[in-house]
């Protein structure tokens, strides 16, 4: 299966620390802004629902040819 | 560290207006992972560093769902039985979270800022036509976020009498008795799931619509959480804003400086909410305690799995993070206070709640330059004994 591509615009972060806490193996704070445990990883419903959950959209998931999983906009 | 004097009780008293009980930094200097005793369900911890408050809170080691149909320490006598979102854990929580969190993306919320200030303006309106002195809990701190979650979820405004009453009743600790506090939940879970009932019988596209929806063709959630979190929707929606809205006015009204700064620049209207977000407690009691899953240890202390920590109200004054804690400074670097709280519960309507409150404020000072209480401060009347603070009344002419 293809991996995801993750990303965390750390300008929008407000670091709510909602990603690095459900999903805690995929993003950490660091200065209090989230940013990507790996660039890439295995397909996860965990990194969805991170990118969903966030209030500032600040999460982008995409899949091998750059199509966007999450958030849905 | 461990510590062989006698548990202290917590909370540690009634809360006066919003003071924040010294007892906090003394802990925080003193005794930063202290054991208190709850006036039910026996002793628990409670942490008053900031990293060890944002540990609580976005550690998933420490469980909000432990906490269900368990004597757990707690401020009053009920043991919770009824599940919400706010009493679950990953990845259950965030099923829930994720089918509303796209209406409270801060994009979406700040599409709502116009009809927020259409509202705030329509109801100043009201107020001035009514002549001073008003009442701006009534003319404006309540009407404003009960206008907007009515709208975003489909709830009826015409029936805010009732579902205020009830919501008053099932935020509780000691203004009601338990038996009131349950009716209060009750009669709110009857009334959305009345809404729920509509909604099968002719669909809408607002934010219950939407959780029916996703109950009836994706099965993504059970009759219970759908009825449950739209009564969570419904009373964090409009309770913890306009009390703060009404603890932000009383401040700013009875802080000369600060408001006399904020008027000569309404530029600063955004980072003075954050501000009075992190200096504000908006807690009236003990708050919400965590199970931990596993020992994990905190400041050098082991909390022991199974122990109950609470995360009370230091947090926003520590002075390690927040220097000068207990002045009220627009212009603080780096202010990331906990007001929402931190990891998976963060506040799903922090946007909502910040965009309303920039808009009252902003729109208050605006209008009306010379607008004071028209009571000395000290006789602004607070409510007691309710999870949430907040003026009864707040008095003002302009």
């Amino acid at each position: 299966m293809t991996r995801w591509q993750v990303q965390v615009d750390r300008e929008a972060c407000i670091g709510t620390g909602m990603c690095a806490s459900s999903a805690a193996a995929y993003f950490r704070l660091e200065n209090g802004r989230a940013t990507a445990a790996q660039d890439f990883v295995e397909p996860d419903d965990l990194v969805v629902d991170a990118a969903e959950s966030c209030p500032m959209e600040a999460i982008l998931v995409r899949d091998g040819d750059g199509t966007v999983i999450a958030p849905e906009v | 560290m461990t510590t062989s004097q006698e548990p202290r009780n917590y909370p540690f008293g009634e809360a006066e207006r919003l003071e924040l009980d010294p007892t906090y930094e003394v802990l925080r200097r003193t005794e930063p992972v202290a054991r208190v005793r709850l006036p039910y369900g026996g002793d628990a911890w409670l942490v008053t560093k900031y990293d060890d408050v944002k540990t609580v809170l976005s550690d998933l080691r420490f469980s909000r769902a432990a906490v269900l149909g368990q004597d757990v320490p707690r401020a009053v006598p009920m043991i919770q039985e009824r599940q919400s979102i706010l009493s679950m854990d990953p990845p259950e929580h965030g099923r829930l979270r994720k089918l509303v969190a796209k209406g409270f993306t801060m994009r979406r919320t700040e599409q709502l800022r116009e009809r927020a200030q259409e509202i705030v303006d329509g109801l100043l309106d009201t107020m001035e036509k009514d002549g001073a002195p008003a009442d701006l809990v009534e003319a404006l701190n309540m009407p404003l976020p009960i206008t907007i979650i009515c709208e975003m979820l489909g709830v009826p405004y015409d029936d805010r009498a009732e579902f205020r009453n009830w919501s008053d009743r099932a935020l509780a600790i000691t203004a009601f008795t338990p038996e009131e506090i349950t009716a209060g939940f009750e009669n709110l879970q009857s009334y959305i799931a009345e809404l729920v009932a509509e909604r099968r019988r002719s669909p809408t596209d607002d934010v219950l619509g939407t959780l029916v929806t996703a109950r009836d063709e994706g099965d993504r959630l059970s009759e219970e959480e759908l009825v449950n979190f739209g009564v969570t929707l419904l009373v964090a929606g409009h309770e913890t804003t306009a009390n703060q809205l009404g603890n932000f006015l009383y401040t700013l009204l009875s802080t000369p400086e600060r408001l006399a700064e904020l008027r000569a620049d309404p530029d600063l209207v955004p980072a003075a909410v954050e501000e009075l977000l992190r200096i504000t407690p908006l807690g009236g009691s003990a708050g919400f305690p965590r199970i931990a899953k596993e020992d994990v240890e905190l400041s050098g202390v082991t909390i022991p799995a199974g122990d109950a920590v609470f995360v009370g109200q230091g947090g926003n004054r520590d002075p390690e993070v927040f220097p000068r804690p207990d002045e009220i400074d627009f212009h603080r670097e780096n202010n990331a206070h906990v007001a929402f709280g931190h990891g998976v519960h963060h506040c799903v309507g922090a946007p909502l709640a910040r965009m309303e409150l920039q808009v009252a404020i902003g729109t208050l000072l605006s209008r009306y330059p010379a607008l004071e209480l028209a009571v000395p401060a000290d006789e602004v009347p607070f409510k007691k004994g309710r999870l949430v603070r907040g003026p009864r009344e707040l008095l003002v002419r302009w």
